[in-house]
């Protein structure tokens, strides 16, 4: 029988204490809509690069229409979540190489101006009685399609970063242990890639397109579970406090939320409906797409928030 | 220079004056506290044991809210001392993330706040304010290089720990125990 007891009656600061969780639904919101812009930007950067624009019409030149979207409400709720709003220009008077959120900022800053201008490029001839009204502006198109190919390469690189970056942003934090593995940039960036091609997928009405993408898409479902079980059996394997916080996965609070809503609903059940689809069985396909696009916010919710519980003991 | 602080386990008694002195020099809005008495007790009744514990900011040397600030709003300025500039700080929470002793707070203007070893007070030769007015005299502050501090002397002799040295943030408070 246990003879020893441990009480730590810690700080009891009404106003400090509540409030260190200090990030709410705007980051994962954030993280989210981030990956998912990432994760179209690259497909789309890739299969330009391939040159498969006629074949994969969707992802290259209707699915980036999102991304702009995407990326200017993640960019607003980052700003929402800022507890100084009126000083959020400090960002970008500076570089600090050290912080991933330093990187974040430039990144959005490289990236979002591409994306829209990506979109723009294809303006005419996606919508043919468009008009730009200003004769620079045709000048400038002309010169976004002439570069569109550097253009690919650039969204493709960035998306890397933009993904990557997702991640990094709680990794970086050893003084949560949930968040501190290094395996959590490559872990968002696959997540990301995953939900883009699910979005593109569903906007796909080539059966040709959708099948391409359903299938790289299971790949991503695939290395997306064996990194979320690598991250379990590094915390399994690391010290206490990441046993711990791993616990929160493996019966703890999140346990349920996180097998059911992101490992089974999220990953497992629509990578098996996109096998029976490949197979030849006729599955509406927005079912899979959007199966993949929530578990990928539920996985970025449960992330942030059990991440901001599990801290160091002493 | 290399500030910092040995607080005296054995000798605290928990009473929170540090809290309230800190609390006054520095305007602290209501509600909120840059330092604070940590209670720890082991064991059951009758072999219990207590920790009364002053924690606050470690300023420590390896600090990850300065690396990991954005905006370099945090920074390191003379003897080690962590700081937060609050016209530059965009209060996005990353340092908050970052720190294992939960020693920053949101303050309710947006900026984020911390100790400072009332540096504007050691800049007039004066002690931090919870160090000035602790009843037991169980805080020690001064400069680790200079062996006469009483800092360094109170390390001399005494037991000390810090906190999550596991952590690697080499943090600056010590408690002796």
């Amino acid at each position: 029988m246990m003879k020893e007891e441990l009480f730590i009656s810690g700080r009891n600061i009404p106003n400090v204490d509540p409030y260190l969780n200090i990030w709410h639904w705007q980051i994962p919101i954030y993280l989210y809509l981030g990956g998912l812009a990432a994760g179209i930007m690259f497909f789309a950067g890739y299969f330009t690069i391939m040159r498969k624009e006629k074949d994969m019409e969707t992802t290259v030149k209707w699915a980036p229409f999102l991304v702009p979207g995407a990326l200017v409400v993640g960019l607003f709720a980052l700003f929402l979540d800022l507890k100084h709003q009126l000083y959020f220009w400090r960002l970008y008077t500076t570089i600090r190489l050290e912080s991933p959120m330093s990187w974040g900022a430039w990144t959005l800053m490289l990236v979002t101006p591409l994306s829209f201008i990506w979109v723009a490029s294809y303006m005419k001839e996606l919508f043919p009685k468009w008009d730009w009204k200003f004769n620079i502006l045709n000048k400038a198109e002309a010169l976004a399609i002439k570069y569109r190919k550097s253009m690919a390469w650039a969204m493709m690189l960035l998306a890397v970063v933009l993904g990557v970056y997702t991640g990094i942003l709680l990794s970086a934090f050893n003084a949560r242990p949930l968040w501190n593995t290094s395996v959590l940039g490559i872990l968002f960036l696959t997540s990301g890639l995953s939900t883009g091609l699910a979005a593109s997928m569903w906007m796909s009405k080539s059966k040709y397109e959708r099948k391409v993408l359903s299938r790289l898409d299971l790949i991503m479902i695939g290395i997306e579970l064996f990194l979320i079980i690598h991250m379990l059996m590094g915390f399994l394997a690391a010290s206490e406090v990441q046993i711990e916080a791993a616990h929160l996965f493996l019966g703890g609070e999140f346990t349920v939320v996180f097998w059911v809503f992101v490992i089974i609903l999220g990953l497992v059940f629509p990578a098996t409906l996109e096998v029976l689809e490949l197979k030849g069985f006729h599955i509406p396909v927005w079912i899979p797409a959007l199966l993949i696009l929530i578990g990928g916010l539920v996985f970025r919710f449960v992330m942030v928030e059990a991440g901001q519980i599990t801290r160091f003991l002493y | 220079m290399r500030y910092a602080m040995a607080i005296d386990t054995k000798k605290c008694v928990g009473c929170g004056d540090c809290v309230v002195a800190c609390q006054t020099e520095n305007n602290v809005p209501h509600g909120y506290c840059r330092d604070w008495i940590v209670e720890n007790v082991v064991g059951s009744y009758p072999n219990v044991e207590i920790e009364l514990r002053s924690e606050r900011c470690n300023h420590c040397d390896n600090s990850p809210c300065v690396r990991c600030c954005p905006t370099g709003a945090s920074h390191i300025v003379e003897g080690g001392i962590v700081k937060v500039t609050h016209n530059m700080c965009i209060g996005c929470g990353a340092c908050i993330q970052s720190c294992p002793y939960d020693a920053r707070y949101s303050h309710p203007d947006g900026y984020v706040d911390k100790c400072t070893f009332c540096d504007h007070r050691l800049a007039k030769g004066q002690s931090p304010a919870c160090v000035a007015v602790c009843p037991t005299n169980c805080l020690y502050f001064g400069d680790l290089e200079d062996p006469n501090s009483d800092v360094s002397k109170a390390l001399k002799n005494r037991k000390w720990k810090v906190l999550a040295p596991e952590a690697g943030t080499k943090p600056q408070l010590y408690f002796l125990t």
